[in-house]
């Protein structure tokens, strides 16, 4: 007994699927060769290739059944039982029902008990459900597999062309493969597209995006809507104007680059032109260590080390810093893309024609007049192109933020001050135990899809500036 | 200033004079440069430094967990059953922390007002009467016996054992008063307080106590999660490649996947997490929290990283090998798996490694999809609820308390030894498998 409930769980079944689908590869091979030898025909492909043909027919459609009823079945049944909860109690909100639901879960699991006759009938109900919801599982897969290995049996003979069937249905699966990518574009766009359009519907569009005020947490507390009654937006939908959350994003973004770019580039420098290929070796990989920091390392450095020195600095000087000062994060983050640059930029300056410096020093200039007249000039593009890379980077950046700026959304240019930013802001509202209808989380989907456009905007736009720079010297 | 002075030495034909002048002021210009050069350099990897030795200092004292040593008067028949045999329904209703917190105070019979008691008590763990309970449930001390047992202590007296509690700043500003601070250095004199090394952290999940909280959990977790993220992008990616590369014909559908692959891989993280929030969870109603889903977002995130690099790896693989082959007359895929791909698997071997490293210290797409929620249990299943390590790393950082700041330090060390060894191993494999054709 215990040896067949084996075979109902998920792993068992997936066992059982092996071994016949193995076997079915081993019995195929044998099969062809014996007709063959009986016929006295050559096989048309390699034995193997039968083999492969019956484990294709045999484990594919039941490992793939498996799989999909694994996934949606608890769906389905819940889905059943929120219709039967729905009859069984017409006059509770949905929520309420809900809750019920995961009383009769928790009731069949033994997790709780309740004195309710209908909620244990129901839970019992749930129980049995289940279990012969994987009863089922196991026969169909079974069926599946009988069915892969008659009709496979009944196929397999010298004359079948089963190299051929092979490699046409690999060669489907690779292009399947390589849509992959597509869907995942159109995936992401038409996620985001539809909750942001949703949001749009209940929002006007212009506020959204013209609009100077932020606060969608105003939703969550009744009565703070009368504090904003004198803005332009108000209301117990909270307020949703992105302006100061772009802003916020763009100044430390700005802050970033302003450490990032200058000691990404002079870095790169001299790597590629000045230091000798011994050092080059030493230095380049110590350097990528930077980039292989997770964000969150980053984002820890800057909450625990970097706001508390830039604050004491601040008070040093006589500056009012905020502990979750733009500037903190600006910086912590203009580090992290050090590497980034640098490896770009010493790609695009290695990438410059030899010939362009033998002609600059043949007319007689220094190496710092070769690279700072001739190399860097003809680099400028791959140059501008990794830069935007990397403002695209410090945009979508997370982490960091997360932890180290604010989440009250200032209309403020001053690094000193605490900001936020679009990620911060998607972190914070869809974080927690949210609804996923509300406003709120859908303003998040349409900070989204404003991220996305403006990082594939800024990603267009480097590859085709420095690809202009890749045709001028080929 | 200058273009004058030069003008002047050339109308005087001083040619010589002219030109080292200028040449001069030319090799300054070239050495300021380099020197900038240097000081990026050096600015970069004096932060690496710095960034490696704070993280160190904050917390390689997380290895070691400070315990007081009570003498405990153990229970008998509270706890057995009539056979005299544990009873572990008993033990488990049994008022342990009660006990551990009154033997703690034995140790100290002056103290008898109520809020002192208070005090007293609030310096061993919540969790203490839970170690008591299961040294004793796992037969480490016998029943009825009166013990000797170290019991862990809260984590401020941790924190003030290891020197991060200023004990000179005012005491309201303090967490510990004055007079437990005296208790607490009484102790360490009669040698009942000490450091031990903390093998909570590496074999418990996370806990509301500090001195209870373990990565182990969040460490399975990202163990499932990668192993998902493995299982989906190595083949994915592999055979996109081999698409792209062998079989697909120059044109539009082509052009589209490339640069929609060239595209997704500087797509922000965060987005991805977006797409499996309203997808995998919002659309196909996956549950929550779980390193199932978490996976198959990673490995959305990773596939452009592995099929780029498993195109450049086949891509340096001879073309005379691919004619070779064909000339013996292997079909083309037959060329592509047999032939092409084991000569590149180094290359996509690399590759993996390096995005599996990437996937590993991921953080925001994970919040995204709920496996930011707090789990006191190690995950058993893909489909268990489960944080990852870097996820850990930022709730840690995020609490109050000291003691998760200096347990977040060590668990960055931990992932950080991880991702080394990560890339370590990919360097070495490229190193020893590379072929020079």
């Amino acid at each position: 007994m215990a040896f067949l409930n084996f075979f109902l769980s998920f792993y068992g079944i997936l066992i059982l699927i092996l071994i016949l689908s193995t076997s079915g590869y081993y019995y195929s091979a044998k099969i062809v060769r014996n007709q063959s030898l009986k016929q006295d025909v050559i096989p048309h492909s390699l034995l193997s290739y039968y083999g492969f043909y019956s484990f294709m027919w045999i484990f594919f459609p039941s490992a793939i059944l498996l799989i999909v009823w694994s996934l949606f079945s608890k769906q389905f049944i819940d889905n059943q039982f929120f219709d039967i909860l729905l009859n069984a109690y017409p006059k509770l909100p949905e929520s309420f029902i809900y809750l019920k639901l995961a009383q009769i879960q928790n009731i069949s699991s033994g997790l709780l008990s309740s004195n309710d006759e209908i909620m244990n009938g129901l839970a019992d109900r749930y129980l049995a459900t289940n279990a012969l919801s994987l009863k089922l599982r196991l026969l169909f897969v079974f069926l599946f597999i009988l069915a892969g290995i008659i009709y496979s049996y009944y196929r397999l003979s010298p004359h079948l062309k089963a190299r051929i069937h092979i490699e046409n249905t690999m060669r489907r699966a690779f292009f399947v493969a390589a849509l992959v990518a597509i869907l995942t574009t159109i995936g992401i766009i038409s996620a985001l597209l539809y909750q942001a359009v949703i949001f749009f519907s209940e929002y006007p569009i212009q506020d959204f995006f013209f609009g100077t005020h932020w606060s969608p947490m105003v939703a969550l507390r009744e009565g703070a809507a009368e504090k904003f009654a004198d803005e332009d937006v108000a209301g117990s939908t909270g307020s949703f104007g992105m302006i100061p959350v772009i802003l916020g994003t763009l100044l430390v973004a700005f802050l970033a680059m302003c450490v990032a770019i200058p000691i990404g580039l002079f870095s790169a420098i001299y790597m590629a032109e000045f230091a000798s290929e011994k050092v080059r070796n030493i230095i380049k990989p110590t350097l990528e260590v930077l980039a292989g920091i997770p964000t969150v390392v980053y984002g820890f450095f800057a909450a625990l080390t970097a706001a508390p020195f830039f604050k004491s600095l601040g008070l040093l000087v006589g500056f009012d810093v905020s502990s979750q000062s733009a500037l903190a994060a600006g910086v912590v983050m203009g580090i992290m893309i050090i590497p980034f640059i640098s490896s770009l930029s010493d790609d695009v300056i290695r990438a410059v024609p030899q010939s362009l410096r033998d002609g600059a020093y043949g007319l007689g200039s220094t190496k710092g007049e070769t690279v700072t007249h001739v190399v860097l000039p003809a680099a400028f593009p791959g140059l501008v192109g990794a830069f935007l890379l990397a403002v695209s980077r410090a945009i979508g950046e997370t982490m960091i933020v997360v932890m180290a700026v604010g989440v009250a959304a200032k209309l403020t240019i001053n690094p000193l001050e605490s900001v936020t930013t679009v990620t911060v802001q998607i972190v914070m509202l869809l974080t927690g135990d949210n609804e996923f209808d509300s406003v709120k989380t859908m303003s998040a989907f349409a900070l989204g899809i404003t991220l996305f456009v403006i990082t594939l905007i800024l990603n267009v736009g480097a590859l085709s500036v420095s690809r202009r720079v890749g045709e001028r010297y080929e | 200033m200058f273009l004058e002075e030069l003008e002047k030495d050339m109308n005087n034909q001083n040619y010589e004079q002219a030109i080292r002048k200028s040449l001069k002021r030319r090799y300054a210009k070239e050495f300021r440069l380099k020197l900038y050069g240097v000081l990026a350099i050096s600015f970069a990897l004096s932060f690496l430094a710095i960034f490696l030795y704070t993280i160190f200092i904050n917390g390689y004292t997380a290895i070691q967990q400070s315990q007081t040593l009570i003498s405990v008067q153990l229970p008998s028949e509270k706890i057995l059953n009539e056979d005299g045999e544990l009873d572990i329904k008993k033990s488990r209703n049994f008022n342990w922390s009660g006990l551990v917190k009154k033997s703690f105070r034995s140790s100290f019979p002056e103290v008898n007002e109520q809020l002192e008691n208070r005090n007293l008590s609030s310096l061993v763990s919540e969790n203490a009467g839970y170690q008591l309970r299961l040294k004793v449930e796992n037969g480490y001390f016998e029943i009825g016996s009166k013990v000797q047992a170290w019991i862990k202590t809260s984590d401020d007296v941790d924190m003030l054992m290891k020197g991060h509690m200023d004990r000179s700043s005012p005491e309201k500003n303090r967490r510990l008063s004055d007079q437990q601070i005296e208790w607490i250095d009484k102790l360490k004199e009669e040698g009942k307080l000490d450091l031990f090394f903390n093998s909570t952290f590496f074999t418990k999940a996370d806990s509301r106590e500090p001195e209870s909280a373990g990565i182990l959990g969040a460490a399975v977790g990202s163990a499932f999660a990668l192993f998902i993220t493995l299982m989906l992008a190595l083949p994915l990616a592999v055979m996109s490649a081999i698409y792209l590369e062998y079989f697909a014909k120059p044109g539009k559908i082509t052009d589209f996947i490339e640069v929609n692959i060239n595209n997704l891989a500087a797509v922000p993280s965060i987005v991805f997490g977006l797409l499996g929030l309203a997808v995998f969870l919002g659309f196909f109603g996956m549950p929550r929290s779980v390193p199932l889903v978490g996976g198959m977002v990673l490995a959305l995130m990773t596939l452009p990283t592995i099929i780029i690099a498993t195109r450049a790896s086949i891509r340096a693989v001879p073309t005379s090998i691919r004619d070779a082959a064909l000339g013996l007359g292997a079909s083309k895929m037959q060329t592509a798996t047999d032939h092409i791909l084991p000569l590149a698997a180094p290359g996509i071997l690399t590759g993996t490694i390096i995005g599996m490293a990437q996937a590993l210290g991921e953080t925001a797409p994970l919040l995204m999809i709920g496996m930011v929620a707090f789990i006191v249990d190690v995950p058993d299943t893909i489909t268990s609820p489960a944080t990852a390590l870097p996820v850990q790393i930022f709730m840690w950082s995020d609490s109050a308390e000291r003691a998760f700041s200096e347990r977040a330090s060590l668990a960055i060390m931990v992932l950080l030894v991880f991702l080394i060894s990560m890339n370590i191993a990919a360097v070495f494999l490229r190193k020893k498998y590379e072929t020079k054709w």
